[in-house]
C-alpha cells in the first residue's frame, strides 16, 4: 500500500483517459494507455501493471474480453471496471470474467483512488450499484420464495457458492445504501477487515458460482 | 390589394390585362359566378380555362382553410390521390383503390380527370420526406398553404413558354403546372397532335370493333393530351420522377439493356397481335375456345410488356417506404436529442457560473439519456408509475429537479404497486424531501429492496442529522407524512439519527399478498 500502484488505462475515449490521468495525478503511476481490446492485451502483457482501469465497452469487443485474455498470462494484474454503462449484463459480465470491482464513471476522484488502492491490495470494490445488482441476482435465484422459485436450478459443484450468507447480504445492503466500509464496520460491530473479507467472498461467489441464472438474470433485467 | 383599388376599366382592356398579367392574385380576387356572368359567353377558351383554374382554387379554399395540394412525397404518379387523402384526412391507399375502381366504373373517364387535377392543382412546397432531416410530418405548414392564393410573394410573371421548360415552377409560392402550360404553345400543339394520333388509333380499333378498347379508350385521348402538357411543363424534379416511371418501357433508364427491351416489346407485340387476330377470328368461326385463347394471349402480352414496369413500381414503393421510415427515425432521434440534450447544454452554458446548477442539470440529463438508451423510455415522458422501481425513480427525479440534490438510487427486485406500497412511496418521498431540505448533505441515497415478505425503502444522508427528541411538535413532515402514513398501512418506520451523524430512515411495508395469505 505504501508504493504507488502502477496503472494502465483502457478506454476508447482519449479525452476521458487524459481526464482520469489528470485527476489521479501523482497518487498513482499511470504506465500506459490503450484504446481497444488488442492493444490493451499487448500493453498489459508488456508492462504488467498492478491495476487496469478498464472500460466495459470497447470498439473491438468488451472489457470482459481483455480480462479473460490477460488473466491466464498475468494472474497478478487486477482489473477495476470503470464504465458509464449501468446495464446489468455488462457489469456482471466483466465481473464474472475476473474484474475485482466495478465503479461508475461518475465516481469522485478520492473514491476512485481509494478503489484503485483497494483493488491493488487484492480487495474487491463494489459500488453501491453493483451491490444492488448482486443482491438482486442472488435474490432472484434464491430460496423457494424468490421470484424465480418456479425455475429449477442447476446446482453448483459447491452449493455454498450459490447463496449469500446473512452477513454478506447485510454488508451488501449497506453498500447499496451508500455506506463506506468503515461505516459498515461500525454499523455491524465488526472490523473493516471483516467487511473486506465479506465483500471478497461475495466477489468469489459472483465469479465462481456456476449458476446460469446470473447471466440470465442480467439479460432479463435488461429487457425488463 | 392594389388591383381592387384600381379605377374600373373597359372590360376588353381588363381582359387583355388579365391575359398579360399572369398573376394568381388576379385570379384569386375574382369570385367566379359574377365573373363568369360578366364575361361574354363566347369569350376565348384561354379565359375559360383561367376561370376554371380560379374556380378550382376557390372551391378548395372553402373547406377548412387548407388548400388542396398534390403530395410531393407520397405519390405514385402525380400525387393527386396522396394530396387528396391528406387534404381530407383519408388513407392514401384507400383513395387510390377507390380511384381505380371508380375509373373502371366510369369507363375510363376518371383518368383524364386525374390528369386534369395533376395539371391544375399545385404541388405542395414540402420537400419529399426522405431528404428532410426534421419532418414537417408530410404536411406543409398551414400558413404557407393558406396564404398562397393571395400571396404577394408569387412572382408577377410566371416563366412563360418553352423557355421556362424544365425550370422550377412557382418559386416562392405554389403554382399549378397549368400556370405554365397555357403559355407553352408548342406543347399545346404537340398535345393536340399526339391526342389526334391516339384518336386515329381509336378510330381504327372502333372499326375493328374491339368493344373494350372502344369503351375505355376514348377518354384517354384527353388523357394523352393532358399528359403531354404535364410532361412538358412540370418541374425538373417531377420530370425526373416521370422519366423513371416511364423508363422501363423504352429501356431508357440507366443501365437498361436495349436488346432485351426490344425483344420484350417485340414479343409482347406479337402476342398482342396474335390475341387480336384470335379474337377477331372468333366472330366468324364457331370455336368457343378461341376468344379465351385470344384473351390469354393478350393478357400475356400485357404481362410481358408491363411486367418490369410493375416490378419497378413495387420496388420503388418499398424503397421509398424504407427511406421514409429511416428518415422518420432519424428525425425522431434528432428531435429527442434536441428536446433533451441540446436544451440542457444550452442551459448549462447559461448557468456556467453556478457549478451546483450545472452539476444538477448534467445529472438530470444523464439519467434521462440513460433511461432512454438502456431502458427504452422516451425522455421527457412521465413514466407510468405502476411498479415500485418506477415510483422510486420518480421520487429521485422530482427531488433532483426540485431541490437540486443528487439522489443515488439502488433497487433490488421490483413488484407492482398497490395502496400500501403507494403509501410507502409517499412516505419515502417525504423522507427524501426532508433530507434534501434540511440535511445539507451532498448526496442522498435511496435504497429499495423487494423481498418475498416485505418491501423496504431506506433513505439515507450523511448530512447534519438531528436530535429526534428535540424536534418540535409542529414539524409535521416526520410525524404525519411518514409515521402516520406508514402506521395506517401496517408498515414500520425506523429513524436513526444524531446531530452531525446524518440520518437514516428505514421504511418497511409487508406485502399485501403475504399478509392476505397469513
Amino acid at each position: 500500500m505504501s508504493t504507488t500502484p502502477r496503472v494502465v488505462l483502457v478506454d476508447d475515449h482519449g479525452i476521458f483517459r487524459s481526464g482520469v490521468r489528470a485527476e489521479l495525478g501523482r497518487a498513482v503511476d499511470v504506465v500506459g494507455e490503450a484504446d481497444d481490446v488488442e492493444p490493451a492485451i499487448t500493453l498489459i502483457g508488456q508492462v504488467k501493471p498492478d491495476v487496469v482501469l478498464l472500460d466495459v465497452h470497447l470498439p473491438g469487443g468488451s472489457g470482459a474480453d481483455v480480462v479473460s485474455a490477460v488473466r491466464e498470462q498475468c494472474p497478478d494484474v487486477r482489473f477495476l471496471a470503470l464504465s458509464a454503462s449501468d446495464a446489468p449484463e455488462d457489469v456482471i459480465g466483466v465481473i464474472r470474467a475476473g474484474a475485482r470491482g466495478y465503479v461508475t464513471k461518475t465516481i469522485g476522484t478520492d473514491e476512485l483512488l481509494d478503489a484503485i488502492r483497494r483493488v491493488a491490495s487484492g480487495d474487491a470494490v463494489f459500488s453501491h450499484r453493483l451491490a444492488g445488482f448482486v443482491l438482486d441476482a442472488f435474490a432472484a435465484s434464491g430460496g423457494p420464495d424468490g421470484p424465480a422459485a418456479g425455475q429449477r436450478v442447476q446446482p453448483s459443484f459447491d452449493p455454498e457458492l450459490d447463496q449469500l450468507t446473512t452477513r454478506e447480504r447485510e454488508v451488501l445492503r449497506l453498500i447499496a445504501q451508500g455506506y463506506t466500509y468503515k461505516e459498515i464496520a461500525r454499523e455491524l460491530y465488526i472490523s473493516v477487515k471483516t467487511v473486506e473479507s465479506h465483500v471478497s467472498s461475495v466477489l468469489r461467489k459472483l465469479q465462481l458460482s456456476s449458476r446460469h441464472q446470473l447471466t440470465r438474470w442480467a439479460t432479463e433485467r435488461r429487457l425488463a | 390589394m392594389q388591383e381592387t383599388s384600381r379605377p374600373p376599366r373597359h372590360p376588353r382592356e381588363r381582359r387583355r390585362d388579365r391575359h398579360n398579367r399572369h398573376d394568381w392574385r388576379d385570379h384569386a380576387e375574382r369570385w367566379w359566378p359574377t365573373d363568369w356572368q360578366e364575361e361574354p359567353a363566347g369569350g376565348d377558351w384561354w379565359q375559360r380555362h383561367e376561370r376554371l383554374a380560379t374556380h378550382v382554387h376557390r372551391w378548395r379554399g372553402t373547406w377548412n382553410g387548407e388548400s388542396l395540394r398534390r403530395a410531393s412525397g407520397d405519390r405514385l404518379a402525380g400525387g393527386v390521390a396522396g394530396g387528396l387523402a391528406r387534404w381530407r384526412g383519408f388513407n392514401p391507399t384507400t383513395v387510390r383503390i377507390v380511384f381505380v375502381v371508380a375509373a373502371l366504373f366510369s369507363r375510363g373517364w376518371l383518368i383524364p380527370l386525374y390528369f386534369a387535377a395533376w395539371l391544375l392543382v399545385p404541388v405542395d412546397d414540402a420537400e419529399p420526406a426522405p431528404s428532410t432531416p426534421i419532418p414537417s410530418s408530410g404536411t406543409a405548414s398551414p400558413d404557407s398553404v393558406t396564404a398562397s392564393p393571395a400571396n404577394p410573394a408569387v412572382p408577377d410573371s410566371v416563366p412563360s413558354g418553352p423557355a421556362g421548360h424544365g425550370g422550377i415552377v412557382g418559386l416562392g409560392g405554389p403554382a399549378s403546372i397549368w400556370n405554365r402550360a397555357r403559355h407553352d404553345s408548342r406543347g399545346i400543339t404537340l398535345a393536340v397532335g399526339v391526342a389526334s394520333l391516339f384518336a386515329v388509333f381509336m378510330v381504327l380499333t372502333t372499326v375493328l370493333n374491339i368493344g373494350l378498347v372502344e369503351g375505355y379508350g376514348w377518354p384517354q385521348v384527353v388523357s394523352v393530351a393532358l399528359l403531354v402538357l404535364i410532361w412538358r411543363n412540370t418541374s425538373a424534379g417531377e420530370q425526373e420522377a416521370l422519366r423513371r416511371f416511364v423508363a422501363p418501357f423504352g429501356g431508357l433508364g440507366p443501365g437498361g439493356d436495349r436488346r432485351a427491351t426490344m425483344l420484350r416489346i417485340g414479343l409482347s407485340c406479337a402476342l398482342f397481335a396474335a390475341g387480336i387476330v384470335s379474337m377477331l377470328s372468333a366472330h366468324e368461326s364457331l370455336a368457343v375456345l378461341q376468344p379465351l385463347g385470344g384473351f390469354v394471349l393478350i393478357m400475356g402480352a400485357f404481362v410481358i410488356f408491363l411486367g418490369p414496369w410493375w416490378l419497378r413500381i413495387a420496388r420503388d414503393l418499398v424503397l421509398e417506404r424504407q427511406a421514409r421510415a429511416r428518415a422518420e427515425e432519424r428525425a425522431d432521434m434528432a428531435a429527442r436529442v434536441h428536446d433533451s440534450v441540446l436544451q440542457t447544454l444550452a442551459l448549462i452554458q447559461r448557468r456556467a457560473d453556478d457549478p451546483a446548477q450545472v452539476t444538477q442539470l448534467a445529472r438530470a440529463q444523464e439519467r434521462e439519456l440513460r433511461s432512454w438508451l438502456f431502458e427504452g423510455r422516451a425522455p421527457g415522458s412521465m413514466p407510468e408509475v405502476a411498479s415500485l422501481v418506477a415510483g422510486v425513480r420518480q421520487i429521485q427525479q422530482d427531488a433532483e429537479a426540485r431541490h437540486g440534490v443528487p439522489v443515488e438510487v439502488v433497487t433490488v427486485g421490483d413488484c407492482p404497486l398497490d395502496d400500501d406500497l403507494g403509501a410507502l412511496l409517499e412516505a419515502a418521498r417525504e423522507a427524501v424531501v426532508n433530507a434534501a431540505k434540511w440535511s445539507e448533505a451532498g448526496v442522498i441515497s435511496l435504497y429499495a429492496e423487494v423481498t418475498a415478505e416485505d418491501v423496504e425503502v431506506v433513505v439515507r444522508d450523511r448530512g447534519r442529522g438531528f436530535d429526534p427528541a428535540a424536534v418540535p411538535g409542529d414539524r409535521k413532515g416526520m410525524a404525519e407524512s411518514i409515521h402516520g402514513r406508514m402506521g395506517r398501512h401496517g408498515g414500520t418506520v425506523t429513524v436513526q439519527t444524531a446531530v452531525g451523524e446524518g440520518t437514516k430512515v428505514s421504511l418497511k411495508m409487508p406485502r399485501s399478498a403475504v399478509r392476505a395469505s397469513s
